[in-house]
C-alpha cells in the first residue's frame, strides 16, 4: 500500500521531531506516574496508543456533523466510552496491573495527548490520516514511558519486567539499589534529561 | 471534624497533586511564566475542585454504587466536570465580569485539566476506605475538605514553580536544556523538598 507523503509525515513526526511528550509536552501526568516499573508502563503506552488512534478515527469519522459550540463535550464523551472499554478489558485480563495503574488508567481521559490530537488533527482531517496520526503519538508517547521506566526499574530495583537482571554478586560487593529512583521526583529530572539529549541532537541535525 | 482537618492539610502538603502524583502537569508547565496568571489559574482549579467534588461525592454515593453502575463512572464524572465548567463559565460571565476577564481563558482549560478528574477518582477509591484510615472521605463534610485541600495545594504548587522560573530568567541555562528542559529539573527538585511532608499527621 503505498503512502502519501502527508499520511507517512502524520505517523513518523511524532516519533521523534514532534514527540507529543518531549516537544509538545502533552501527557505528562502519566507519562511520570506510571514509570516506576516497566510492565505498567508498556501497559499504559499500549492503551493509549489502541485509544488514540480509535478515539481519533471515530472524530474524524463524525467531524462533519459536531457542532463546533459543544464539540469538547461530545470528544470528551468519545474517549471516555473508549477508556471505560479498555480499562474493563485491563481489569478482566490484568487484574494486578490495572490495580498499579490505579487513577491513572481512568485519567487516560483528561490525557492532553488525546484532547490536543483531536483538536488539531482529527477534527480536520480524513480517517486514513488520522488513524496514522493516532498511532504515531501513541508510540511517540509508549517510547518516551519505555525509556524512563527501564532506567528507574534497573537502577531503582536491579529488575526488568520484575525479573532481577543486577546478579547478586554485585549486590555481595557493596552495589546497591538506588532508592531515589523510585521517587516520583527522579521522573520529572530523568525527563528533563531526555528532553536535553533530544535537543542537543536534534538542533545538530538542524544546522 | 478532626478527621476532616486532617484530610484537608494532607491533601494539600503530603498528597500534593502535583509533587506527589502529577496531576494537572500539562496546563502546570504550560501557564507557569509569570506569577499573576499562575494564580489566576490557580485560584480557578480550587473553584471548580470545590464544585465537582462534593457533587461527584453525592454521585457516587447515592447513585453510582447503590445500583451498581461503577464502570459508567469516568462518562458520568467527566461529563459533570464538563457541564459545571461550562455552568460556572456562563455564570461568572453574566455576574462579575472582572472575575471572568480575569479567569475567562483558564475556564476551558480545567475541563480537561487532570487534577479535577484525578480528585474525582481519588476521592472514588477512598469512598470505600475504613472510616479510621487517614485518607478515608466518610460524609460530604470530607469531600469538601479534600477538595479545597487539593485545589489550594495545586494553586501553591503553580504560584511558586511560577515565581522560581521568573528568577530563573536571569540565570545561565545550557541552551538545550533552556525552557521546558529546567523546568521538568526543577519541579523534580521542588517534588524532592515536599516530600519531607510526606510523614505529616495529625
Amino acid at each position: 500500500m503505498a503512502l502519501s507523503k502527508k499520511t507517512k509525515e502524520a505517523f513518523l513526526g511524532p516519533l521523534n521531531l514532534n514527540n507529543p511528550v518531549l516537544v509538545q509536552i502533552l501527557g505528562i501526568c502519566s507519562a511520570l506516574a506510571v514509570t516506576v516499573q516497566l510492565k505498567p508502563a508498556l501497559v499504559m503506552g499500549i492503551s493509549v496508543t489502541i485509544i488514540v488512534a480509535l478515539s481519533n478515527v471515530v472524530v474524524s469519522l463524525i467531524r462533519k456533523s459536531i457542532p463546533m459550540r459543544i464539540r469538547i463535550i461530545i470528544q470528551l464523551v468519545v474517549v471516555a466510552a473508549l477508556v471505560t472499554i479498555v480499562s474493563e478489558v485491563l481489569k478482566a485480563f490484568a487484574y494486578d496491573v490495572a490495580m498499579q495503574l490505579s487513577v491513572y488508567l481512568g485519567l487516560i481521559i483528561t490525557n492532553c495527548i488525546l484532547m490536543g490530537r483531536l483538536e488539531a488533527f482529527a477534527m480536520t482531517n480524513n480517517v486514513k490520516d488520522s488513524l496514522m496520526d493516532g498511532l504515531g503519538n501513541g508510540f511517540g508517547y509508549a517510547w518516551i514511558l519505555v525509556v524512563v521506566a527501564f532506567v528507574r526499574e534497573l537502577l531503582g530495583s536491579g529488575k526488568l519486567l520484575g525479573m532481577q537482571v543486577i546478579p547478586d554478586w554485585c549486590y555481595e560487593h557493596g552495589y546497591s539499589n538506588c532508592g531515589m529512583m523510585l521517587m516520583p521526583a527522579m521522573a520529572l529530572i530523568l525527563v528533563g534529561c531526555i528532553i536535553w539529549a533530544h535537543r542537543s541532537i536534534n538542533d545538530k541535525e538542524a544546522k | 471534624m478532626e478527621h476532616a482537618i486532617s484530610l484537608f492539610v494532607r491533601s494539600i502538603f503530603a498528597d500534593n497533586m502535583i509533587f506527589a502524583f502529577f496531576l494537572g502537569m500539562c496546563s502546570y508547565l504550560a501557564v507557569s511564566k509569570d506569577v499573576k496568571t499562575a494564580a489566576g489559574l490557580g485560584v480557578a482549579v480550587i473553584f471548580v475542585e470545590t464544585i465537582t467534588l462534593p457533587i461527584n461525592y453525592l454521585l457516587q454515593v447515592y447513585v453510582l454504587s447503590p445500583l451498581n453502575l461503577g464502570y459508567l463512572s469516568f462518562i458520568l464524572f467527566i461529563a459533570v466536570i464538563a457541564a459545571i465548567v461550562q455552568l460556572v463559565e456562563m455564570v461568572v460571565e453574566k455576574f462579575s465580569p472582572s472575575l471572568y476577564n480575569s479567569l475567562g481563558i483558564f475556564l476551558p482549560l480545567i475541563a480537561v485539566n487532570c487534577a479535577i478528574m484525578g480528585a474525582s477518582l481519588f476521592m472514588q477509591q477512598r469512598v470505600m476506605l475504613d472510616p479510621e484510615n487517614v485518607k478515608a472521605i466518610a460524609n460530604i463534610g470530607d469531600a469538601f475538605a479534600f477538595a479545597i485541600g487539593s485545589g489550594i495545594g495545586w494553586f501553591l504548587a503553580i504560584v511558586a514553580l511560577a515565581g522560581i522560573r521568573e528568577k530563573m530568567e536571569y540565570n545561565d541555562v545550557p541552551k538545550p536544556l533552556q525552557g521546558i528542559g529546567i523546568t521538568f529539573i526543577t519541579v523534580g527538585l521542588m517534588a524532592l523538598a515536599f516530600m519531607c511532608f510526606s510523614g505529616l499527621n495529625i
